[in-house]
């Protein structure tokens, strides 16, 4: 038996790297994937473009405008003369936001009088608008501090120090490499297995395979097999560029690593397996595959948190297997959480591995006559 | 170009996407799924975010803040004995953070500096944690400015930012990520399902036997750009009529200007799909790069999500050759903003370069040969 689904995990590794053009599909793009994500996919704002239009003569505003110039998250690329000059640039996206200083800015500060900045900013992208009115707000209180102080306007009102755990710097690459790895594991086993029998369906190549002593389990074991083991690999290798290349620091435990992939890819490949089974030809197998992976994604708390959704989405999550390896990885990779703490997320991810298995064996047996 | 054989063509595919359904389903049903999924399940909006209080001494100022936060809709507060449990909440992820007010609370108030309230936010969500500390620094401002007025002494503070967010001013993240869609479906249909049906073609061998046939190279392409174009079309003005409609999300400008360069995007977009199938001849290989080259850099380097100004150096060069970044901007700007036409010319007429440059390149390498 075994040599039979020996036989059969090789003729699929064959039918997978036989040209070289699928040889390059299942190594290229996840790295490049993994690259171009690791590098663009990150709400951490910097180069944010902006320009000014200051009507105040004083040092107060040189000084205000000086900390924008210094800051890495802004850059200056224009400087206004004329109210009429910033609507064309905001509206051109040329100036994400225009800080206007009024004329009497200087003086207002001098006579201990509060001074409005206005600070007007582009909200088409409203997540944007939001996270550079943040870093705005940042420098105007650091330059409120220092002026208060300076200037003799009595106590500063208290400040709040703000310290973060397992992320000191809240990089957001900390967050979504680790996301990544769950992601390009999910979409490669997802390929291999959800069109594997639709492929030999296409081709008549099944019925042949029908035909051989070998029983549906074993047909089933074997077009299992090579799922995990591609998965398996690029979620090594993945991880390993994850912390070597990109510098995640991996402070938990590899064991609790390594338990979650194995159960993770098995329930990937269940639910690859089920989509094989119903799918007649490769673009209906293909359309399984997106109609289970985007939401997978979505839902799973990859880029927006689970937190954030309406109550019935977030009941909707419980049954999505990355949404629990996100945790894993997430913990294992930032937290140094190792085998017990993850317990949590170990028995649903087997209990939907479990199913969508069993699952996939029913729809096999049933969709083969 | 023989019109009748075209015609016939064109019919051909019709029917193909009459018997498999999963095409239709891919136009029309791929669209509604996402718009439901952005709609309702993605929100960078956090709301009702869990915070561990611990107060060392209760005592009265303490109790208006906490009060403050309770009546907040960004908190939760959960009260904590003692700053361990808090942080073992914190561990367990049943809270996101912990407002420590020491037992010095009240006194050290009056004298400035550092402010005795302990905060710590769980940072492995960067941007979270941001928006969190950007609400816990905006409610801790918002207390001392009503203590002070309560006090009879109101607060001056130096600078007063007065902030204008245009566009979206109550800066709603569905009325960006639902309009931005509208590029991510549109690709799915020129892109991806074009590629696919080609390369089924090749792989059936139906292509040799359409070869066969008297007609030419240019007519086998534009009868598969003329169905997809029409489903595309629908796609878009489904989603459209579901954005306006369902979701409430303004569309300030003119729906024939977003017809027009939905149109120019669509032909880029099948132009990509189409010189993909000239590369790729199995529908595995076809989708697998459909999904790279067209798919994902709709949805991550466009600037649907993720800002490109933040993309590194090289990142933001490659951008420029993704069509779906040009859709993007137009898609936002004509919701959100209205007809701007420097925003739009610009970033059509990159559009158009680009349908020119992919259907002229799939023409070019297009030949009637079996290799």
């Amino acid at each position: 038996m075994f040599a039979r689904i020996w036989g059969l995990v090789i003729k699929e590794f064959l039918s997978l790297l036989r040209d070289r053009k699928s040889r390059f599909v299942l190594i290229g793009p996840p790295l490049i994937q993994l690259l171009v994500f690791g590098y663009a996919a990150s709400f951490d704002l910097n180069h944010l473009p902006y320009a000014v239009y200051n009507e105040d003569p004083g040092f107060a505003s040189r000084d205000l405008l000086g900390r924008f110039q210094g800051s890495r998250n802004f850059e200056q690329v224009a400087t206004l003369t004329h109210s009429r000059e910033i609507a064309p640039l905001i509206d051109d996206r040329k100036a994400l936001l225009v800080i206007h200083i009024g004329p009497h800015f200087t003086r207002d500060l001098l006579l201990h009088r509060p001074a409005p900045v206005q600070v007007i900013i582009d909200g088409r992208n409203s997540n944007t608008a939001s996270v550079a009115l943040n870093y705005v707000n940042g420098i105007l209180l650091a330059f409120d501090g220092d002026w208060a102080a300076q200037a003799g306007w009595g106590n500063p009102p208290a400040q709040l120090v703000v310290r973060a755990w397992f992320n000191p710097n809240l990089l957001s690459r900390w967050f979504i490499v680790p996301g990544i790895i769950a992601l390009l594991m999910l979409v490669v086993t997802l390929l291999v297995t959800g069109l594997s029998v639709a492929r030999e369906r296409e081709q008549g190549t099944f019925d042949q395979l029908l035909v051989t002593p070998m029983t549906p389990a074993e047909i089933l074991v074997g077009k299992a097999l090579p799922g995990l083991i591609i998965g398996g690999l690029e979620g090594g290798v993945i991880s390993l560029v994850a912390t070597l290349w990109f510098q995640v620091p991996f402070s938990g435990s590899v064991l609790a690593l390594g338990i979650g992939m194995i159960l993770y890819l098995l329930a990937a490949v269940g639910v690859g397996l089920m989509i094989s089974s119903l799918a007649v030809t490769q673009q209906q197998g293909l359309l399984g595959v997106f109609l289970f992976l985007v939401p997978a994604i979505i839902l799973s708390g990859f880029a927006t948190p689970i937190a954030n959704m309406p109550q019935p989405v977030q009941y909707l999550t419980l049954v999505d297997p990355v949404r629990y390896f996100l945790v894993i990885l997430r913990g294992v990779f930032l937290e140094g959480d190792g085998i017990a703490t993850l317990w949590p997320q170990y028995w649903p991810l087997a209990l939907i591995a479990a199913f969508s298995m069993t699952a996939a064996a029913w729809l096999f047996r049933h969709r083969m006559a | 170009m023989n019109a009748q054989r075209l015609r016939r063509l064109v019919r051909k595919e019709f029917i193909q996407i009459v018997r498999d359904p999963s095409a239709i389903a891919i136009a029309f049903v791929m669209p509604v799924v996402l718009l439901f999924l952005f709609g309702y399940g993605v929100s960078l909006d956090a709301r009702h975010v869990p915070v561990a209080m611990v107060v060392d001494a209760p005592t009265a100022e303490t109790g208006t803040f906490v009060g403050r936060l309770q009546q907040s809709p960004y908190f939760t507060p959960l009260p904590y004995p003692d700053i361990h449990a808090a942080q073992q909440a914190v561990m367990a992820h049943r809270a996101d953070g912990i407002l420590w007010l020491r037992n010095d609370f009240s006194r050290a108030l009056l004298q400035g500096g550092p402010a005795p309230v302990g905060v710590q936010v769980n940072g492995v969500d960067a941007n979270t944690a941001r928006i969190l500390e950007g609400y816990i620094q905006g409610a801790w401002e918002n207390w001392l400015e009503q203590r002070a007025l309560d006090q009879g002494t109101p607060l001056v503070v130096p600078v007063v930012p007065d902030t204008r967010i245009w566009f979206n001013p109550t800066v709603r993240s569905r009325d960006y990520l639902v309009p931005g869609l509208i590029a991510v479906i549109m690709t799915l249909i020129g892109g991806l399902l074009t590629a696919l049906v080609v390369a089924r073609e090749w792989e059936r061998g139906t292509m040799e036997a359409l070869m066969a046939t008297p007609v030419t190279i240019g007519e086998i392409l534009v009868g598969k750009l003329v169905p997809y174009f029409i489903m595309g079309m629908g796609g878009m003005g489904l989603t459209v009529a579901l954005a306006v409609w369902l979701f409430a999300v303004p569309l300030v400008g003119s729906f024939w200007v977003l017809l027009v360069f939905s149109a120019l995007f669509l032909l880029a977009a099948l132009g990509m799909g189409l010189l993909i199938s000239t590369v790729a001849h199995s529908q595995f290989v076809a989708s697998q790069v459909a999904v790279i080259v067209t798919f994902l850099p709709a949805f991550i380097l466009s600037g649907f999500i993720f800002d490109i100004h933040s993309m590194p150096a090289p990142i933001r060069i490659v951008t420029h050759v993704i069509a779906a970044r040009y859709f993007v901007s137009i898609l936002q700007t004509i919701f959100l903003a209205g007809d701007l036409w420097g925003i739009l010319l610009t970033n059509g007429l990159a559009l158009l370069l680009m349908a020119v440059i992919f259907l002229g390149l799939t023409w070019r390498r297009s030949h009637k040969r079996l290799d």
